[in-house]
């Protein structure tokens, strides 16, 4: 097997197992009791304004907001994981048929695995640091990963046969 | 002319391949029928009864009256559990359905004897089926019986189909492994194959996929953010409004919400569905010589399959300005799909028959 199939099978598996056990963790562990507080927020917040304690309902709606913050971006974490690595395996078999030398499709197999973990993990740092690094990590990877499939479309249309 | 059997090495019955290829189409078939079911009947009524209680807690708040509050966000509570787990058993029927075709065509990458790959199969399938199911009843079963505060049987019964696909995935993971260490090719005349409908499929599928993360990264960059901080906004405005007891600008804070939700949730279901569809054709390029069925027809299913792709996320989209009419189209969109799926399954049937008709014979 050349390396580009090996980097993208292989990396691809390690990503969908990463991908489930993460979902498993977060349905396990985190999700619930993450939906009970934004749940929860919401309706203290409409609850405590009916009792015009307006600054404490302001306060719960911003909770509110920043536990749904979280749970939009943990959401996507895991699908965004597992959906990639099943592109990356489905890729992989069909890798010899992109038509580009050995060498250039190990390079966009690399960018296509890093741009993978890297987009998904970007977002997920976000509920950590809402800062610049996180956002800049997720688009790089997101960048990586449309450019990946772009050439890899090129490729194809390109033909096995330009690649020999 | 109809294909003949190819690469029938490892399509036997009950051969692991087949158990994936036949368990993959009926899973995404089933979980793309809940999904056009769910949108046809529950969605849009589900949404209106949330947008009538969040009304009711509005003037709650304007009537001082919290308890009423309270009892109007269990009602949407459970509204949104209903939709939440309605979509998900959608989701991941359909993502399990993608991951078993994914595993049918990689079985020959797998180092292991054939009865190990058949019971990695089984395992996979079980998980498969009961996490959908088990999603599907946690708005029904609730927390009848459980022994924890937060998490009912039917979670806890699909975090296990979890475990279990897991466990199958692992299984093949290592499998692989020793593929990877072997260094050796394991050629597969599936993946040879440049039948008319494949190139179309395979093609048509790359570009959906290119799409969706255009769009996807349009959106992020666009109007994720802005979405997030405009309900924020739209949500202070209501509470405020409503403890004035300026009913009106309440009540528009209400309609308001209820607009930020369509954009958001049509935005998303656009762009997963897009991307969902090119995976699927890619995979069903890959099976085009276990479809037996003549060229044309096999042409057809996958222009029909194609064309749904396209219908679906696109009226998806336009749903915010032409209402329920492109909705409807979306829905014709989904069953698009669905047909063009169940007359590849038969091309498989088909195929499969043959196969175990020409093994009796012989």
């Amino acid at each position: 097997m050349n390396p580009s199939r090996r980097l993208l099978l292989g990396g691809g598996l390690a990503l969908v197992l990463w991908a489930m056990s993460f979902g498993l963790w977060y349905a396990l562990l985190v999700e619930h009791q993450t939906l009970e507080r934004m749940g929860g927020a919401l309706a203290t917040g409409f609850a405590q304004a009916a009792e015009r304690k307006m600054e404490d309902a302001h306060a719960s709606l911003a909770a509110y907001a920043e536990a749904e913050f979280d749970y939009v971006r943990q959401v996507d974490v895991h699908s965004h994981w597992g959906g990639l690595a099943i592109l990356l395996m489905l890729l992989g078999l069909a890798f010899d048929r992109v038509g580009f030398s050995e060498r250039v499709r190990t390079v966009l197999a690399a960018l296509l695995l890093s741009g993978s973990f890297l987009f998904p993990l970007g977002v997920l740092l976000q509920t950590v640091d809402p800062g610049v690094v996180p956002k800049l990590l997720g688009a790089a990877g997101a960048a990586l990963v449309i450019f990946g499939l772009g050439a890899v479309a090129w490729g194809f249309a390109r033909g096995e046969a330009a690649g020999r | 002319m109809t294909s003949r059997p190819v690469a029938d090495q490892g399509f036997a019955s009950l051969s692991a391949r087949r158990l994936l290829v036949m368990g993959g189409i009926a899973l995404i078939a089933a979980g793309m029928l809940l999904g056009d079911l769910f949108a046809v009947f529950v969605l849009h009524q589900n949404a209106a009864r949330i947008g009538q209680h969040l009304l009711a807690a509005t003037d709650a708040v304007a009537a001082e009256d919290p308890q009423a509050v309270l009892q109007n966000f269990t009602a949407i509570g459970a509204r949104l559990e209903n939709r939440g787990t309605k979509v998900d058993a959608h989701a991941h029927s359909i993502a399990f359905g993608y991951l078993a075709l994914l595993l049918a065509l990689a079985q020959p990458y797998f180092v292991m004897t054939e009865s190990v790959r058949r019971r990695l199969a089984q395992l996979f399938l079980a998980g498969a089926v009961l996490l959908p199911v088990s999603v599907f009843l946690i708005h029904y079963v609730g927390l009848e019986y459980s022994p924890l505060e937060s998490i009912g049987w039917a979670s806890l019964a699909a975090d296990f189909g979890g475990f279990l696909v897991i466990a199958a995935c692992a299984g093949y993971g290592i499998g692989l492994v020793r593929q990877l260490r072997g260094g050796e090719s394991a050629d597969d005349p599936l993946l040879r194959d440049r039948s008319p409908s494949a190139r179309l499929l395979l093609a048509g599928g790359t570009l959906l996929i290119l799409a969706g993360f255009l769009h996807g990264g349009y959106y992020a960059a666009a109007h994720l953010l802005e979405h997030e901080q405009r309900e924020s906004r739209i949500l202070a405005t209501l509470v405020e409004r409503a403890a004035q007891k300026d009913t009106a600008a309440a009540h528009q804070a209400v309609a308001d919400y209820g607009q930020l939700q369509g954009e958001k949730a049509v935005a998303i279901a656009a762009h997963s569905h897009i991307i969902e569809f090119g995976l699927l054709a890619i995979l069903m390029a890959f099976l085009q010589p276990y479809v037996m069925l003549s060229a044309r027809w096999k042409n057809r299913w996958a222009a029909l399959l194609l064309i749904g792709s396209v219908v679906l996320p696109v009226f998806v989209l336009a749903e915010l300005r032409f209402g329920l009419v492109a909705g409807g189209i979306a829905d014709v969109g989904g069953l698009l799909v669905i047909v063009a799926l169940l007359g590849m399954l038969a091309g498989v049937v088909r195929y499969t028959g043959s196969l175990d008709a020409g093994r009796t014979a012989s």
